[in-house]
């Protein structure tokens, strides 16, 4: 008797139903579709926010196959794409400027599926067409910034301690100070040891007087370079969802650059000019004179004061003196005060003075944050093409002012999550370092219907003429072999399905691959056990031994391919990435199906059999 | 059905010599190539601007270049794409100055000239640093695959493996690439992964044979090790060729079937798995042989002490 221990069994049959569950939607392919998110920021509700579009499309005689709502967003799918362009026109026709409308693709997987968060395999780039930007970030630029700025105070702290100078240079990472007078040496390097006091300072005498160095640390160099990044992480991120593209994504590569993938999207320059904006904030004080819905409604600010909207829409008056901006701000972080969530701002010498003089006259009062998003667009203008700067801006925060405070303070009274998305906006309107593109690759949506197409094409003629010579050169043991390549690819994918992988073409490739590895475990098991027939063994024997004896092989064999998987992952970016994710784990589904799903299979045709006089094998 | 009814008996060890002569001419070879033609590289390691394009009709590329040269780009490059209807346009890495859209877009324009019909279908444009970081990125991560595979072969068997092993691995890609060098067909990220794929699956077939050999050593205690390497050898044979063909029908496959963008990928496979096939039995075997790996070696009943552990 050969038979596998039924637990094992048992389990091989448990994830073989499960995978075949998550594989599942990926079986009923995706459509046009269109997804709709509110342009003020607020998120789509309940399945009845759906109603009025389906409405607004039935009078036109267009149906949505299905229409739901998904993240606060709501997503309507249509047969073919000249119904999801006509329902586009449709609603921006009804709403102008309320939706940001996303043409994309959306799963034809029933309702159910959906409802238990069952998702296919989302595709790549290559697959769907759209968009691929890398951004690098200019770090030595950003550090140069920061240099200036602390040559700039340096100037101010020496002129206020009226400290004569001979000159303050920056320049290779260092900014130096020449004085002519050493006898107040002592003041001026505690004079600039209060600009920042992490900034190291050497001195140095040189012919007729002496000098003072301050040079950044490598930990602050790396903590602005690592600022400048993030700032610009945040500030894309930004920019990215206001296109409301679905599945885009923002992600940092490496060390310096940001990648940003937009499914779906074609006109490469119209998303360059938008993500090209440039952020910067403005603080003033809050207007009390006057009642700011009174000027909303009259259209007219008060004089000194000019009129703004929150986040919510909200008006608000502020004074029209600006005491800090943007390029003053060095950091600003959220964190926990006394267990309230908070965040902390850091300004340069020169903004903190402003700060200071600011808070000491208007203690007690309101004090506002303005966002400013600058986009630089193309106008007609006399016949002639001109560059015009055009702004947006935004009241982020406003806070009641209570102490009094230079470079260094507080905005207390938010939610945590409120004081995280603070920070980020304020980081965001930091002095911004410059970025520029790398890296542009556009795909066709005719060019992705077609990877999909051979791809899928390549993979099904490669499996079928496998399959056919696997039975007929092992017989039954080749049909057992078949399936558990069946078992291995439907494993496969649902792994791929629920880590929300994306599919490209590389990706493809890896899954044929794997296909044609996979039979080799089948074969060193099969050439096994022909070999103890060969030796006289008796069939259940031969079954036996060949597995047992076929398990180094196959796993020494697999692990050394894994590393390369591995390597290929942490080394790899964008579609080398997917072929590596999908080699490492068609690897492991490998393994498992290979020796599990064998054996349960062999156990259940020729385990009950008492003796077996010929395999077929 | 059975290619081998029963082991064969192939003295392959024997002609070791002769392969490592053929080896390093092969390895030689691909060098001189890789020198003399140099690969073709694609944009993803040179940097430039790839523009992929496909006309209504069969696509007239003496005009198409006279159009782009017309528009101001005259180290171009334009030639057929899969089929007579496609073509592409490569262009050398933009200048400072030059804005990738706007290059594109006058490039879209001058093949409309052409073909009012003609339609862009994918467009790529990577700057100079972007390729050299992604040549040295590929070099690092070849020389890291291979040493981890060196330390697990030597953990898994003795270090006279791993020499073997990483020497038949280093040799595959030689093969592959020389290929490539020959031919003038493009180097693409893909075939970079396949590459890759190929080291992997040449430590594969060579963890399958020192397996066996493993194996023999201690119930051929009377045998040279010369006669356990042939063994060995001939006892997977049968199992090396059937991999090797159902691998194939997969590749080969990929490479007819899986258009332009896979054909590349395609290639390097076929080439590689034929190259892993003869050195995992001639290179990585006749190393370790010669490296004098005997009985002592993998002996699991002497557990001995570290220091004899040492060669």
């Amino acid at each position: 008797m050969n038979r596998y221990p039924l637990w094992k069994s048992l389990l091989f049959a448990g994830v073989m139903v499960l995978a075949l569950f998550l594989a599942l939607p990926n079986v009923f392919g995706s459509a046009p579709a269109l997804q709709l998110s509110r342009k003020d920021g607020e998120l789509f509700v309940g399945a009845g926010a759906v109603q009025p579009f389906t409405d607004l499309l039935a009078r036109e005689h267009v149906t949505a196959d299905a229409a739901f709502v998904e993240n606060g967003r709501i997503v309507l799918r249509f047969g073919d794409v000249p119904a999801q362009l006509k329902a586009r026109d449709l609603i921006e026709s009804s709403s102008p400027g309320s939706y940001a409308i996303a043409t994309t693709f959306a799963s034809r997987a029933p309702a159910w599926a959906r409802a238990v968060g069952l998702k296919p395999m989302s595709l790549g780039l290559d697959l769907r067409g759209g968009i691929y930007l890398v951004y690098e970030v200019d770090v030595d630029g950003a550090v140069k910034q920061t240099l200036q700025r602390l040559e700039r105070d340096y100037r101010l702290a020496l002129r206020e301690k009226r400290i004569q100078y001979e000159s303050v240079e920056g320049g290779n990472g260092t900014v130096t100070v020449t004085l002519k007078d050493t006898t107040r040496l002592d003041d001026a390097r505690a004079a600039l040891a209060a600009v920042d006091t992490n900034v190291t300072l050497a001195t140095a005498p040189v012919e007729g007087g002496a000098q003072l160095r301050a040079s950044l640390s490598d930990a602050q160099i790396k903590e602005r370079q690592n600022f400048a990044i993030q700032q610009n992480i945040t500030a894309l991120g930004n920019r990215v969802n206001a296109l409301g593209v679905s599945e885009a994504s923002v992600q940092r590569q490496g060390a310096n650059r940001i990648a940003v993938q937009l499914p779906g999207v074609q006109d490469a320059s119209e998303v360059i000019r938008l993500l090209g904006k440039t952020a910067t904030l403005e603080f003033r004080l809050v207007d009390q004179g006057n009642n700011p819905i009174e000027a909303q409604q009259s259209g007219h600010a008060p004089l000194g004061t000019k009129l703004y909207k929150d986040r919510s829409g909200r008006p608000v008056l502020l004074k029209r003196e600006v005491i800090v901006t943007g390029e003053q701000l060095t950091n600003a972080t959220s964190m926990f005060q006394q267990g309230e969530p908070a965040v902390s701002v850091n300004l340069d010498a020169h903004g903190g003075d402003e700060m200071l003089r600011t808070t000491r006259e208007n203690l007690g009062k309101p004090m506002a944050v303005v966002f400013i998003e600058r986009e630089r667009q193309l106008r007609e203008q006399d016949g002639q093409k001109v560059a015009v700067d055009v702004n947006r801006e935004e009241v982020i925060s406003v806070a009641t002012i209570r102490g009094v405070f230079s470079n260094q303070f507080q905005i207390t009274g938010l939610t945590s999550r409120e004081g995280q998305e603070l920070a980020k906006l304020l980081r965001a309107g930091a002095l911004a370092a410059p970025v520029y593109i790398v890296e542009q690759r556009l795909i066709g949506p005719s060019l992705g219907q077609d990877n999909i197409d051979k791809g899928v094409r390549a993979l099904v003629i490669g499996s079928i003429a496998l399959f056919v010579f696997m039975a007929l050169y092992y017989s039954a043991f080749g049909l057992v072999a078949n399936t558990v390549l069946i078992c291995n690819v439907v494993l496969l994918t649902a792994c791929l399905s629920l880590f929300g992988a994306a599919l490209t073409l590389p990706g493809i490739a890896g899954i044929m691959l794997t296909v044609g590895m996979a039979v080799d475990a089948n074969i060193l098991i099969y050439e096994r056990i022909r070999e103890e027939v060969r030796n006289g063994n008796s069939p259940h024997a031969a079954i036996k031994a060949g597995f047992e004896k076929a398990f180094s092989a196959i796993a020494d064999a697999n692990v050394t391919t894994l590393i390369a998987g591995v390597v290929l992952f942490l080394f790899g970016t964008g579609p080398i990435k997917g072929f590596a994710v999908v080699l490492s784990v068609g690897i492991l589904t490998t393994l498992f199906t290979a020796l599990m799903g064998s054996r349960t299979i062999i156990g259940l045709i020729w385990g009950r059999q008492g003796a077996i006089t010929r395999l077929p094998v | 059905m059975e290619f081998f009814h029963s082991i064969p008996r192939f003295r392959f060890m024997a002609m070791r010599r002769i392969c490592y002569l053929i080896s390093t001419i092969v390895i030689v070879g691909s060098l001189v190539a890789e020198g003399y033609h140099g690969l073709n590289l694609a944009v993803d390691f040179t940097g430039g601007v790839v523009v992929e394009a496909s006309y209504t009709g069969t696509a007239d590329l003496d005009r198409t270049r006279a159009a782009l040269r017309t528009a101001g780009y005259t180290d171009i490059a334009v030639q057929n794409f899969g089929s007579s209807k496609d073509v592409l346009v490569r262009l050398p890495p933009l200048g400072e100055k030059e804005s990738a859209s706007a290059v594109t877009q006058k490039i879209d324009a001058a093949l409309k000239t052409v073909d009012p019909g003609a339609q862009i279908r994918r467009t790529e444009v990577v700057g100079p640093q972007v390729g050299k970081e992604l040549v040295v990125k590929g070099i690092e991560a070849m020389a890291i695959t291979v040493l981890l595979i060196l330390v697990y072969i030597a953990f898994r068997f003795r270090w006279k493996f791993g020499v073997g092993a990483v020497l038949a691995t280093l040799h595959d890609p030689f093969v592959v690439i020389g290929v490539f060098a020959l031919t003038g067909m493009t180097f693409d990220l893909a075939v970079l992964a396949a590459v890759l794929a190929v080291i992997g699956y040449s430590i594969n077939e060579t963890v399958v044979v020192f397996d066996r050999v493993r194996e023999l050593f201690p119930t051929m205690r009377k045998a040279e090790p010369i006669e356990v390497f042939d063994r060995a050898i001939n006892e997977t044979l049968s199992r090396t060729v059937i991999t090797k063909v159902a691998t194939l029908i997969v590749v080969v496959a990929l490479y007819l079937f899986g258009g332009e963008a896979l054909r590349g990928f395609g290639l390097a496979l076929i080439v590689g798995i034929l190259a892993v096939t003869y050195s995992s039995m001639y290179v990585a075997s006749g190393v370790a042989l010669d490296l004098g790996s005997s009985h002592r070696d993998l002996m699991p009943s002497e557990r001995r002490g570290p220091v004899d552990d040492l060669p």
